[in-house]
């Protein structure tokens, strides 16, 4: 239980998607205009990395891995897919995104006239690749502390827009120069809001 | 307009301009704000962002010519997924060029080779010129547009590492004894080899193309 509270803690605070990794940058600076529509990307990005995150660790763990398919017959055991990574998971991703949209249009539709528009992005959003790419490599131990983990750097990329979103909200009124304007600025700022989450760093969990 | 469309030049003025227009006016990282992701976290040193950029430059030419090949008969439905599979078969296959001809650089890049896949300027190219041109056009645009982004790349890793490590490529350039450990009176500012450093020298980068390239400013 310890673990897995240092494993949240950490891929909110210290691996933060966006200030360490620089994970989902993309989507990040365009969406980031107005703290509503941000939180609105940042919910269904925890969304969706909390539901491929473990997918793709049970596909690495019993499909992929070096010896994974022993489970089928002993003789498989030295069989070793992990090549073909990339494509697995990325198709893995694509399909849950589509199936999350369509499950939430059926069962919530307020939700998905919030989320809607963002869900289909999401499927080439870096962050949500970079979870699965991680989790593979740092080799989590259960499918607990994957889940863990995808929800953390879900909850860590939401706190970085929703908190970038409020600050350029505020920027409208101040007198930036003008080669600055927009993105020079933003680029600045989540620099700084990055040396801010570098205090973290030190935590010992 | 004349009709012999055929005998075009192949390095005529046109074409040319799809390959210096990424560099500065159309730049992919500074002005169309694409491909960020993948690129910042590997410019702490020269190496990794050289190799990154070459990796992402062979990607994005293949892809472009091979979507331009397929152009006519991809339908338009399922465009988007056919395009991700072409560039996850490429990126399998620069990272097992890398693994085998470059392993310490590609252990070093780590999960960002796998993420040249999610790197939005090769589906936006695809998208916005491989779908709608013929493969050479396509291949100098993917050229212009992979050359635009590396040398973002290299200049914010040539920054990060001279000032960061005091080295270059990995040979030093600030002599040993300057440092103030050997008794000289240099130290390494720590500063540029954190994340968040990579972010502000871009934001600088910006700063200055646009204060150069006027038209390019944002009015908001």
């Amino acid at each position: 239980m310890e673990n897995l509270i240092s494993i949240f803690v950490k891929s909110i605070f210290v691996d933060n998607m966006i200030f360490a990794y620089f994970l989902g940058m993309c989507s990040y600076l365009a969406v980031s205009k107005t703290v509503k529509t941000s939180a609105g990307l940042g919910i269904a990005v925890i969304f969706v990395l909390g539901i491929t995150v473990p997918v793709n660790y049970l596909i690495n763990e019993f499909l992929l891995g070096p010896g994974a398919l022993s489970w089928l017959s002993p003789e498989l055991a030295d069989m070793d897919l992990s090549f073909l990574t990339f494509i697995m998971f990325i198709a893995v991703i694509a399909s849950m995104v589509q199936l999350v949209e369509m499950i939430v249009e059926k069962f919530s539709p307020t939700l998905y006239n919030s989320l809607g528009i963002f869900l289909p992005l999401i499927a080439v959003n870096c962050a949500i690749l970079g979870g699965s790419l991680f989790m593979q490599e740092r080799e989590y131990a259960s499918l607990g502390e994957a889940t863990v983990f995808g929800l953390g750097s879900g909850v860590g990329w939401f706190l970085a827009i929703v908190g970038i979103a409020a600050i350029r909200e505020k920027l409208k009124y101040s007198n930036v120069p003008a080669p600055l304007r927009g993105l020079g600025i933003t680029f600045i700022i989540t620099g700084l809001m990055g040396i801010a989450f570098m205090t973290f760093m030190g935590i010992k969990l | 307009m004349s009709v012999k469309i055929e005998s075009e030049p192949l390095f005529s003025a046109k074409n040319l301009k799809l390959i210096t227009d990424p560099i500065n006016k159309n730049n992919p990282i500074t002005v169309l704000v694409l491909g960020i992701c993948s690129a910042l976290a590997v410019t702490v040193k020269l190496e990794p962002a050289v190799v990154m950029s070459i990796s992402v430059i062979a990607v994005l030419v293949l892809a472009n010519v091979i979507t331009s090949l397929l152009r006519n008969t991809i339908p338009a439905r399922i465009r988007i997924i056919v395009q991700l599979v072409i560039i996850a078969s490429l990126v399998i296959l620069v990272d097992e060029v890398l693994k085998a001809f470059a392993y310490d650089v590609s252990k070093q890049l780590s999960v960002f080779v796998g993420l040249i896949i999610t790197n939005c300027i090769i589906m936006g190219r695809l998208e916005a010129f491989a779908l709608g041109n013929k493969p050479w056009a396509s291949s100098l645009d993917g050229l212009g547009n992979g050359i635009g982004y590396g040398i973002i790349l290299v200049i914010v890793a040539f920054f990060r590492e001279l000032l960061g490590s005091g080295t270059l490529w990995n040979l030093r350039v600030i002599p040993e004894s300057f440092y103030i450990k050997n008794g000289g009176f240099y130290e390494n500012n720590g500063l540029f080899i954190l994340p968040p450093m990579a972010l502000i020298l871009v934001g600088i980068i910006i700063w200055i193309q646009r204060s150069r390239t006027r038209e390019l400013i944002e009015n908001e």
